[in-house]
C-alpha cells in the first residue's frame, strides 16, 4: 500500500464515519431521552436518500402519503388522549404540530417535483418527508410504553424496523438508486483528489454538529432536552414534557438520519434495506461512546469509518465483521466493570 | 382559617398489587406547615410521590378546589405544586444556573431574572456557585439548589420529602429557617421528615404515619405533647 492508497482510504474512511458520527449522535440523543435503542434510524437513512433519488430523477416518491399517513394516525391519537376537553386553541394547536411539515412538504412535492427542480430543494423535500415519521412513529409505537423496560422498547425498536422495512419496499421498490451528487467538483491536493461530495458530507456534518451543540448549550429547550437525558424524574419533577422531549429526539434523529440519507445517495446506491446496516455501523459508534457520550461517540466514529475502509482494502469480505466486532472488546470491558449485570437502568 | 390549598380524602397508593398507603386524608392550608412523620418505609415519600402524579393515586385529591388525579405532572407543576424529592433530582452535568432557569420550564416564555434574584436572596450560596456544576457542590449547597429549582416554579403548594437527610445541623436549621420564611409568605408547606423533632418544632399541623395508615394527626404541638409518640419519634430525655 503506497501513500496515495492509503490517503485515499483516509479520506473514504472518514468520510464514512462522518455519516456514522451523525447517526451515532441521532442513537445517543434517542437513547438518553426516552430509552429506546433506534433501531429503525436505517430506514430514516434509507427513506431520505431513496426520496432524494427519485426526486432528482423527476418523480413524486410516494413516501410523501406514508408521512402524512403516519402524522394523521398519530394526530388520530392525540385527540382520543384529548377528548373531553377539546377547545379551539389546543386543537388548532394539536392539527398544526403534526400536520404543518408533511402537508407543507407533500404540496411542495406535488407543485416541485420535476426534472430540473434544485438538487437543494429535492434534499430539502427529502428532509421535510422523512423528520415528520419520527414524532408520528414515537407517537404510536413508543409513547404508550414509555415506561416499559429497555429490553421491550428494543423488541419494539426492531418491530418498528421490519415494519418500516416492509413499507420500503412497498413504495421504493427493490431496485436500488443512486441520486446525483450535491458537487461534482474534484480537488488535487497534493497526491490525493477530494471529491466535492466528501467536502460537502464533511461540512454538512460539521454544520449539524455545531448546530446540535448550540441548540444544546444555548437554548432553554435544548436544556431542556438534555435535562432529560440527566435525569428523566428530576425533568419531569420541574414539569418537562417526557413525551414531548421523546417527540423532539424522534424528530431530531429522523432528521438527521434523512439528511445522512441524501448526502450517501450519490456515493452508494441505496436499496430499501441498505439502511440497516448503515444505521448499525452508527450504533457501533453509539455503543464505543457508552451511549451517552456525544464526543466520545464521534471520535468512534471516525475509528468505525477508517477501520471499515482499510479492512475494505486488505480483506473487503470481512469488513462488517471487523467492525461489528468492535464492540466486543468495548462490551467485554463494560461487563467486567459492572460486576452484576445490570437489566435495567 | 383560609380554605385548604390541598385535601386528600381517603387516598390509597399501591405498587402493583402491594398496596403501600391505606386510604389517608389529610387537607393542608396556605401559610401552613403540615408534616408527615414516621419511621422509614412508613409510606411517606409513596404518599408525596403520588400526590405529585409520579405514582397513581385513588381516591379524592384536589388541589385548590379541583381534582387533580388526572393531571399530568407538568399540569400540576403550572397548577403551583412542587415537589423536592428526597434523592434530589437535580441535572447533575449541568450548572446551578441552568437547573435554576429549567425549574421555571412551566413559565418559559416568561421572564424570571426577579424569580432568580429572590431565589439567589434566600440563599446566597446558590449565586456564589452558579456556574458551578451541581453535582460537583455538597449536600446542604445541593439541597439548597433543589428547594431554589422548586421555587423557580413560584409555588403555591412545596412538598419537600426529607430535607434534613444527611445535612449538617447548622445547615439543617438554615434551611428549616427558609422553609419557615415560605411559609410566612403564603406557601403551603407539605413536609416529609425523620427528623421529627425539627419537623414538629416548625410545623403547624402534623400527621403520624405507620405501616401506610395515619395513626394521629392533629396540631403539631399536641402531636408533639403525645406521650405515645415522645416515646417512639422524640426519644426520652
Amino acid at each position: 500500500m503506497d501513500l496515495t492508497i492509503f490517503l485515499f482510504l483516509l479520506q473514504d474512511g472518514l468520510t464514512n464515519g462522518a455519516i456514522y458520527a451523525l447517526l451515532g449522535l441521532a442513537l445517543v440523543l434517542v437513547f438518553s431521552v426516552t430509552r429506546v435503542i433506534l433501531i429503525p434510524q436505517g430506514e430514516f437513512v434509507a427513506f431520505g436518500g431513496l426520496a432524494f433519488a427519485l426526486l432528482s430523477t423527476g418523480k413524486v416518491p410516494s413516501l410523501i402519503y406514508v408521512s402524512l399517513g403516519t402524522s394523521l394516525a398519530a394526530l388520530a391519537l392525540d385527540l382520543w388522549h384529548l377528548r373531553g376537553s377539546w377547545q379551539g386553541a389546543s386543537l388548532m394547536r394539536a392539527v398544526a404540530w403534526r400536520m404543518a411539515l408533511p402537508v407543507i412538504t407533500a404540496l411542495a412535492t406535488l407543485a416541485l417535483a420535476g426534472p430540473h427542480t434544485l438538487l437543494l430543494i429535492n434534499a430539502l423535500l427529502a428532509l421535510g418527508m422523512v423528520a415528520p415519521l419520527g414524532p408520528g412513529i414515537y407517537r404510536i409505537a413508543f409513547e404508550p410504553l414509555a415506561e416499559a423496560s429497555v429490553l421491550t422498547l428494543l423488541i419494539t425498536a426492531v418491530g418498528v424496523h421490519l415494519a418500516l422495512e416492509g413499507l420500503g419496499l412497498l413504495i421504493f421498490g427493490a431496485e436500488g438508486f443512486r441520486a446525483p451528487p450535491l458537487s461534482s467538483a474534484q480537488i488535487a491536493a497534493g497526491p490525493l483528489t477530494i471529491s466535492g461530495q466528501s467536502v460537502a458530507i464533511f461540512a454538512v456534518t460539521a454544520l449539524v454538529m455545531l448546530a446540535l451543540w448550540q441548540v444544546f448549550s444555548r437554548t432553554l429547550t435544548g436544556k431542556a432536552l438534555r435535562a432529560t437525558a440527566i435525569n428523566r424524574t428530576g425533568a419531569r419533577l420541574v414539569g418537562i414534557s417526557a413525551t414531548r422531549a421523546g417527540a423532539q429526539a424522534f424528530g431530531i434523529a429522523a432528521a438527521i438520519g434523512a439528511l445522512s440519507g441524501v448526502l450517501i445517495a450519490p456515493v452508494t446506491t441505496l436499496y430499501y434495506d441498505t439502511g440497516f446496516i448503515i444505521g448499525l455501523k452508527g450504533f457501533v459508534a453509539a455503543i464505543l461512546g457508552a451511549l451517552t457520550s456525544f464526543p466520545l461517540t464521534v471520535l468512534a466514529a471516525g475509528a468505525v469509518g477508517l477501520a471499515e475502509s482499510l479492512t475494505a482494502f486488505f480483506a473487503s469480505d470481512f469488513k462488517d465483521i471487523v467492525v461489528f466486532s468492535l464492540i466486543l472488546p468495548v462490551l467485554l470491558l463494560r461487563s467486567l466493570r459492572h460486576a452484576r449485570a445490570e437489566d435495567e437502568e | 382559617m383560609s380554605e385548604p390549598i390541598l385535601t386528600l380524602q381517603n387516598a390509597s397508593v399501591s405498587y402493583g398489587a402491594v398496596e403501600a398507603v391505606h386510604g389517608v386524608s389529610l387537607s393542608v392550608r396556605p401559610g401552613e406547615i403540615f408534616t408527615v412523620i414516621g419511621a422509614n418505609g412508613a409510606g411517606k415519600t409513596t404518599l408525596l410521590n403520588a400526590i405529585m402524579g409520579l405514582l397513581p393515586l385513588r381516591g379524592t385529591a384536589t388541589f385548590q378546589g379541583r381534582a387533580i388525579n388526572d393531571l399530568s405532572i407538568e399540569q400540576r407543576v403550572a397548577a403551583g405544586m412542587a415537589l423536592v424529592a428526597e434523592s434530589r433530582e437535580l441535572f447533575g452535568a449541568m450548572s446551578v444556573l441552568d437547573n435554576l432557569r429549567l425549574g421555571a420550564w412551566t413559565r418559559r416564555g416568561h421572564a424570571d431574572g426577579d424569580d432568580l434574584e429572590a431565589v439567589f436572596a434566600r440563599f446566597p450560596r446558590l449565586k456564589e456557585r452558579r456556574d458551578q456544576r451541581a453535582d460537583t457542590m455538597s449536600g446542604g449547597e445541593r439541597q439548597m439548589l433543589a428547594i431554589g429549582r422548586a421555587l423557580m416554579s413560584r409555588p403555591k403548594l412545596l412538598m419537600l420529602d426529607e430535607p434534613s437527610l444527611g445535612l449538617a445541623p447548622r445547615i439543617v436549621s438554615d434551611i428549616f429557617k427558609v422553609i419557615d420564611t415560605l411559609r410566612l409568605q403564603g406557601t403551603a408547606v407539605l413536609l416529609i421528615e425523620q427528623n421529627a423533632r425539627a419537623a414538629l418544632a416548625a410545623a403547624q399541623h402534623a400527621a403520624v404515619m405507620e405501616l401506610g395508615n395515619f395513626t394521629s394527626q392533629g396540631p403539631a404541638a399536641v402531636i408533639a405533647a403525645d406521650p405515645g409518640i415522645i416515646s417512639s419519634y422524640l426519644g426520652l430525655h
